[in-house]
């Protein structure tokens, strides 16, 4: 899965991310996905609360299984759909990247604004106070 | 990676400053105030930033983590509402390929003395983009945290 550390996987990992946001960019999927990661389902189980055919969720199930984000086995006639953890947090990874360069960004504002209030409470700020970095 | 795609994600992040609306909004009006916050990078190596404050404007910054490619960040101001709102559009390269094109809500409201502050960004991520610097930015983002730690155990 999304290992950041190790380099030989990263364009694997571009492509497997590329699946994951197409399989979840359709709200029946979504559903999918959302019932699935409460527990394991059965293919007519997952289509009940869908207004859908069987052979109409099992080409959505398709998508999600390329996607890597779900997994099914048949056990005699009962087709079994559990989530993978592993894919579902990878896209959660992609967005945090970016979220997190704020966060950083955010909290470089707060030095910022306690350096400044303190210059302006100071009479003469000639000095500028610079926060030592750990 | 080489198929054109594009992946939509909306996150927020509200912050409550210990300083006043004008002193926090100040902070991302004016260049010179900005560029202290706002280009700066614990371990990235920032060069040219640039901030014309007006509807319209442009606001331009690369970065660079150690060893890798530089990222550049390119925004044009579309809404201020001075106090209270900031709307910009940004994209990000990365090299020469644009990774990210973003619709980027700052909000600040009065609390008391303190401002509370909601970022809102509105990203289109680009043909399956994978950040070589995710890793550098995770460490730099440690050392973010400590640095606000340390800022409040001073008591401003």
């Amino acid at each position: 899965m999304l290992n950041y550390s190790a380099t030989p996987r990263k364009a694997a990992d571009g492509a497997l991310l590329d699946q994951v946001f197409q399989a979840l960019a359709d709200p029946a999927r979504r559903g999918m996905v959302e019932r699935l990661s409460r527990g394991p389902a059965t293919v007519s189980e997952l289509a009940q609360p869908l207004a859908m055919s069987l052979p109409a969720v099992m080409q959505h199930l398709q998508v999600l299984e390329q996607s890597g984000l779900v997994r099914s086995e048949k056990t005699g006639r009962v087709r079994t759909c559990h989530v993978e953890k592993a894919a579902l947090r990878a896209v959660g990874q992609w967005v945090a990247r970016r979220r997190t360069s704020w966060e950083q960004k955010l909290d470089h504002l707060e030095t910022f604004l306690a350096d400044e209030g303190e210059d302006e409470n100071e009479d003469a700020p000639p000095a500028r106070k610079r926060r030592s970095k750990p | 990676m080489s198929e054109p795609s594009s992946h939509h994600a909306t996150f927020t992040i509200e912050r409550r400053y210990p300083a006043g609306i004008e002193r926090v909004f100040r902070a991302w009006s004016d260049p010179a105030r900005k560029a202290r916050w706002f280009s700066c990078h614990d371990e990235w190596q920032a060069s040219g930033y640039t901030l014309d404050f007006r509807v319209g404007g442009r606001e331009h910054l690369t970065t660079t983590p150690p060893g890798g490619q530089p990222h550049r960040y390119d925004a044009i101001y579309q809404d201020i509402v001075p106090q209270a709102r900031i709307i910009y559009a940004y994209d990000m390269h990365l090299g020469d390929k644009r990774i990210s094109v973003s619709l980027a809500t700052v909000e600040f409201k009065p609390e008391g003395k303190h401002t509370v502050l909601v970022f809102t960004e509105q990203a289109v991520f680009l043909d399956g983009y994978d950040d070589e610097g995710a890793r550098e930015r995770r460490a730099g983002t440690e050392i973010g945290l400590q640095n606000l730690d340390e800022s409040l155990k001073q008591g401003d």
